[in-house]
């Protein structure tokens, strides 16, 4: 597989290690009243869909950034890959 | 079909003209009394042990292909019971009694071939932690012997136990692991169960269940409305996608595990060889063919075929302590849908649906667990209570933080 980087272009997928879905992006609140609940979901619960689906990859072996990959996973072909830093912001998760 | 030594002889003699089916293709039954979704391994087994050992009637597996089309014929057929953790390691152990009578019990030659699998060590580390696994083994009746480098060099005379990064220094060995021939497998549980009355309904896909008042009462297929007490859900790589259907989220992620087999050769390879430092795996399988494999692919994937920088890993695994492997042709690769849980254990319980069961989570080391696993399910669904060695395999072990972690690796699938 050939992930885009939106900074490098095209690197081998073999140079990221994969992180799961990304909607671990969205971290429970800890102050929540039913933060233990949140978090037993957030660790644990995945929605695992066979079809498109937006996962973390993380450029370890280049320039470090974390990227949002959306890949169907009944045929890896990506179609879209952002960083995860412009998603968070976007999604309000940081400034 | 009753087979014989008797039966052998006079088929050879009238042109094997009388062999019949193995097992009968009925239509569906508007109403069972329990309905296993998933014609693998485990589903097969699961109805072939309610109709055995629980006296249960009116049981169907229903398979949206063809029986054994799942991971029960593309994995690697390799059988042990080399776990370290309470929670897994008696029901590992009582799966692999269970295979030692398999043959008998079944009147079929399924291969079980206890040829034994070794463990190899690299590191002071790694020795401590295999002989810590090793005596686990023992206090639960399994069989484990420590080797040293000249007892496995007298047995594998072509391992290079010299690699500069991966030095062997000895291996933890099971000599009553080995291989079975995995659709065997299949065929004779389905085989089993069908003369028990089961029925065994392929081209069968589950698309949704039927739900009064929250309880679970019966399956839609693409061959109509299923109505059944108990629904037991067994898909293994498709457990995500079935559940949904109930509503549920998993503590799953489905995976890719390739699988590689090369040439018919000569005997060469008289055991299982483990080389986990360098993700290889190895045996060779009685037509000669030298099969092994490696890691998962390690992103979701649904696609039942891999990625070549997997291949790649594999391969210089394998070079790294089989050199001559490199003179033999690969023949044949392969994937197929790994259901990775959080732990890298398995879950066999009820849900919080009634009448609704699951059965699911093998992560690559299933095979070995099938009578087990079809064993201890069919106990949940008879008595309604989990077999004294599946206890642990409950879906609220994650939310109360215990986990049944082999590796120490925590919740992240693709590490397991
Ligand atoms: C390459 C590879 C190597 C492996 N090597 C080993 C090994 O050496 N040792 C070991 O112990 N394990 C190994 N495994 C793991 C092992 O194969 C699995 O854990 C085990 O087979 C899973 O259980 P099963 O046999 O019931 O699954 P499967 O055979 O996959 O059965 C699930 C069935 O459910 C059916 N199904 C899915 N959705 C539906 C639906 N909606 N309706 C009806 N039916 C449905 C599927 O068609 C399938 O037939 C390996 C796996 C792979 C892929």
């Amino acid at each position: 597989m050939l992930i885009n980087h939106p900074l490098l272009g095209p690197r081998d997928a073999a140079e990221f290690t994969y992180m799961g879905d990304a909607s671990l992006i969205h971290r429970p609140d800890w102050q929540a009243s039913d933060a233990a609940a949140q978090f037993a979901d957030y660790g644990y619960l995945r929605d695992n869909p066979a079809g498109l689906h937006r996962e973390l990859w993380f450029h370890e072996g280049g320039d470090r950034s974390w990227l949002v990959v959306t890949r169907d996973t009944t045929t890896h072909e990506i179609t879209q890959v952002e960083l995860a830093r412009d998603v968070a912001r976007r999604e309000g998760r940081s400034t | 079909m009753r087979y014989s030594g008797f039966r052998v002889i006079k088929e050879a003699l009238t042109g094997h003209r009388g062999w019949g089916p193995a097992w009968r293709d009925p239509e569906p039954q508007p109403a069972y009394d329990i309905v296993i979704i998933g014609g693998g391994g485990h589903g097969l087994a699961t109805a072939y042990y309610l109709a055995s050992v629980y006296g249960q009637k009116r049981i169907a597996v229903l398979e949206k292909g063809w029986i054994g089309g799942g991971n029960v014929g593309r994995n690697t057929t390799i059988i042990r019971s080399n776990y370290l953790l309470d929670g897994n390691e008696p029901f590992y152990e009582f799966s692999l009694k269970l295979w030692e009578g398999l043959e008998q019990e079944l009147n079929y030659n399924a291969m079980v071939s206890q040829r034994g699998i070794l463990n190899l060590i690299h590191t002071d580390a790694q020795r401590d932690a295999f002989i810590r696994r090793g005596n686990a083994m023992i206090l639960n009746g399994a069989d484990a012997e420590l080797l040293s480098t000249e007892q496995i060099k007298a047995r594998y005379p072509f391992l290079n136990t010299e690699n500069a990064r991966f030095p062997i220094k000895g291996g933890l060995a099971q000599h009553r692991g080995g291989t079975v021939r995995h659709d065997a497998v299949a065929w004779g549980y389905a085989r089993g169960a069908d003369r028990l009355g089961v029925d065994i309904i392929q081209n069968c896909e589950v698309t949704g269940f039927v739900m009064e008042g929250g309880t679970c009462t019966g399956v839609e297929t693409s061959r109509g409305t299923i109505k059944a007490a108990k629904v037991a859900s067994c898909v293994a790589g498709s457990s995500s996608r079935v559940m949904e259907k109930a509503g549920m989220r998993l503590p799953i992620e489905s995976h890719v595990l390739q699988a590689f087999v090369s040439e018919g050769l000569k005997p060469l390879l008289p055991g299982v060889i483990t080389f986990g430092a360098g993700h290889f795996y190895c045996s060779q399988s009685d037509k000669g063919g030298l099969v092994f494999g490696g890691d998962i692919d390690g992103y979701n994937s649904y696609a039942q075929r891999g990625n070549l920088p997997v291949v790649e890993d594999v391969c210089e695994g394998g070079m790294a302590i089989f050199p001559n492997l490199g003179r033999a042709r690969l023949l044949r690769m392969w994937g197929g849908i790994m259901d990775m849980s959080m732990d890298g254990s398995p879950i066999i319980d009820r849900t919080h649906v009634g009448g609704l069961y699951f059965n699911g989570g093998w992560c690559y080391g299933g095979f070995k667990a099938t009578p087990a696993s079809g064993y201890v399910y069919a106990h949940l669904l008879a008595t309604g209570q989990p077999h004294p060695t599946a206890t642990a395999y409950r879906f609220d072990r994650f939310n109360r933080g215990l986990m049944i972690d082999e590796k120490g690796m925590g919740n992240q699938p693709n590490l397991h």
